[in-house]
């Protein structure tokens, strides 16, 4: 058993910073040479959901607590690309590492683990972010936007790409086959994000379920993404903040762990 | 200095197949080294460990006096290793592939572009600099994984069989890369298949067999102890069968090649008064090659000390 090398301060130098922003470098360049597969698709799909829910449908819905269903949505649909492409990004950039061994060249380095998930989740909090402004974007075409809050938006994006990146990481850490990197956003992600208040407001649904939804994660990010879109929340805003940073640190500290011991990666 | 001390190394694999059974090992600075051994002998595992790509289960390993335990980054920086088996991202441009393994290594932006540079040019792959990995052909992708190696400029260069699939030409040329790379002060280690290849670049050696090493010296001194040389006469007349030749043991390859087995108490004047009364003229006469290949084979059969072959 080799001993788990803790993260110590000593993780913080230069050479380790040089090392983290290599990762970052070598992500964005990943996502940005394969654009076709990574920022297309979100311009693609929100195109469509804008045109269908937002204006086919959304027309004959009406107004959900005083706003259009178009701009309703907008905002959960902005964090669902958010959190899907952060997701997808490390879960398959870290398992195509792992798969084509090129992590050997990260293990055999004297980068301390630390470093090798910030990099990864720094570069899937890079293409969430971007893919977000993309998605905003292409929402002007269908609506107007008027931030009420950038600091919260901006916060919230960030850290949501967060928590689904460390996701992501700890997915593809425990994947041995192209088909686990599939499994958690089929089954679990795409199903919660859906059921995360993206396309009403929970106050619609019945008690019991008002209060099912609570447990998922994506409900507080949508939430407090549409407070700072619209100022408008189903639950109070410093709680969310407070439960996705929780979240994080939990699975943070997980991912680490798994690094440590080599789990997936070291036989 | 000792570039490498490893004592009492053992790793058994998750599946329960123990693969390394408590080895010692010692490589001095500047030495170059073979480690030879059949196939699943625990060569690659070995490397693993010394490289932390595989978890050891007991024992020490120490790179020039970091232990791999307590002062791992500080002996991660002293190692380039060139593995078996390729494994750089085929669809990253060459280029890329050595600045960011010197980015992993704390290399600033701009000295790793230099490195990298210079380390493609000594290569041969400069003209390659800006075409994808999968596009380069097996030796080129070779000598990739050395450069890359190199682009942090270790103390240590491990090889895990760095000539397999590559043609003579190429390999020969490798050697003097390697030879220069050496004279220069890179203390070397490599394993290979092809036993010439240990013999004509490293002065020590160790072989490996079912996770236990079986011998470890020079290789001056592991030749001396050979007992018996092999050399193949290639007569004048033919010859249809193997005539008496007393004391020698002999066996005929072809109608005109004879082989014989010298024991190192034998005298070869003898040898030609036997061959001389059974009027057998020779043409020419070669020492078998491989010497090292014979012995090797021998001492794997038996699993012993090479003083017993
Ligand atoms: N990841 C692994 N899990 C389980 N067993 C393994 C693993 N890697 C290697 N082994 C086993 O350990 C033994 C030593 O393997 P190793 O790769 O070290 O041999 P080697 O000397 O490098 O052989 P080769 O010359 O074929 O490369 C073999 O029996 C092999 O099957
Ligand atoms: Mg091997």
């Amino acid at each position: 058993m080799s001993k788990s090398i803790t993260p110590k301060l000593s993780a913080f130098n230069r050479q380790s910073f040089v090392g983290f922003a290599t990762i970052v470098q070598r992500e964005v360049r990943r996502f940005c040479r394969i654009w076709v597969q990574t920022l297309v698709p979100p311009i693609i799909t929100m195109a469509l959901y804008f045109v269908i829910f937002g204006h086919l449908i959304g027309s004959r819905i009406g107004t959900i607590e005083g706003y259009p269903y178009m701009q309703y949505i907008v905002s959960g649909l902005v964090m669902m690309s958010v959190i899907t492409n952060s997701y997808a990004n490390v879960v398959t950039s870290f398992f195509s590492s792992k798969f084509q061994r090129n992590i050997e060249e990260m293990i055999v380095a004297p980068i301390p683990n630390i470093m090798i998930l910030l990099g990864f989740v720094v570069g899937g909090m890079t293409r969430g972010l971007l893919t977000g402004i993309i998605v905003m974007v292409v929402a002007l075409f269908f609506t107007h936007i008027q931030i009420h809050n950038v600091w919260i938006t901006l916060s919230i994006v960030l850290l949501a790409s967060m928590l689904f990146s460390i996701a992501g990481f700890v997915n593809a850490m425990y994947a041995k086959k192209f088909d686990d990197v599939s499994i958690v956003p089929t089954f679990v992600l795409t199903p919660l994000t859906y059921f995360g208040g993206v396309f009403y407001s929970i106050d619609m649904l019945p008690g019991f379920w008002q209060h099912a939804s609570l447990i998922n994660p994506i409900l507080y990010i949508v939430n407090a993404f549409r407070f700072g879109i619209l100022g408008i929340s189903d639950i109070n805003v410093g709680f969310a903040f407070g439960i996705i940073i929780l979240f994080s640190a939990g699975f943070f500290i997980f991912a680490m762990r798994l690094l440590n011991k080599g789990v997936g990666i070291r036989s | 200095m000792k570039a490498l001390e490893i004592r009492q190394l053992t790793k058994v694999y998750a599946g329960g197949h123990q693969a390394l059974n408590g080895i010692d090992l010692d490589v001095s600075e500047g030495e170059f080294f073979a480690l030879l051994g059949p196939n699943g002998a625990g060569k690659t595992t070995t490397i693993g460990i010394i490289t932390s790509l595989v978890n050891k289960t007991a024992g020490q390993v120490s790179v020039f006096g970091y232990d791999i335990d307590t002062q791992l980054e500080a002996a991660k920086s002293q190692i380039g290793l060139v593995p078996q088996e390729f494994n750089f991202n085929v669809f990253e441009k060459v280029m890329h592939i050595l600045i960011t393994q010197a980015g992993y290594y704390g290399i600033p932006a701009k000295l790793a572009n230099e490195r990298a540079e210079k380390y493609l040019k000594k290569l041969g792959l400069w003209d390659k600099r800006n075409v994808q990995a999968r596009e380069l052909s097996g030796g080129m992708k070779r000598r990739l994984m050395i450069a890359r190696a190199l682009v942090h400029e270790p103390k240590l260069l491990i090889l895990d069989e760095p000539t397999a699939g590559v043609d003579i030409e190429l390999r020969r040329s490798m050697w003097d890369f390697l030879r220069e790379i050496n004279a220069q002060g890179i203390t070397i280690i490599l394993t290979t298949h092809y036993l010439e290849e240990a013999e004509a670049l490293c002065r020590k050696i160790a072989i490996i067999n079912q996770g236990n090493i079986i011998t470890h010296e020079g290789m001056d001194s592991l030749l001396r102890k050979l007992h018996v040389e092999t050399f193949i006469l290639y007569l004048k007349n033919e010859l249809w069968e193997l005539p008496d030749l007393g004391e020698f043991n002999g066996y005929l390859e072809n109608k005109c090649t004879l082989a014989v087995d010298v024991q190192r108490d034998q005298s070869m004047n003898d040898l030609f008064a036997v061959l001389a009364q059974h009027n057998i003229e020779v043409q020419s006469m070669r020492n078998k090659a491989n010497r090292l290949e014979e012995m090797f084979i021998k001492m794997i059969a038996k699993g012993e000390e090479v003083d017993n072959v």
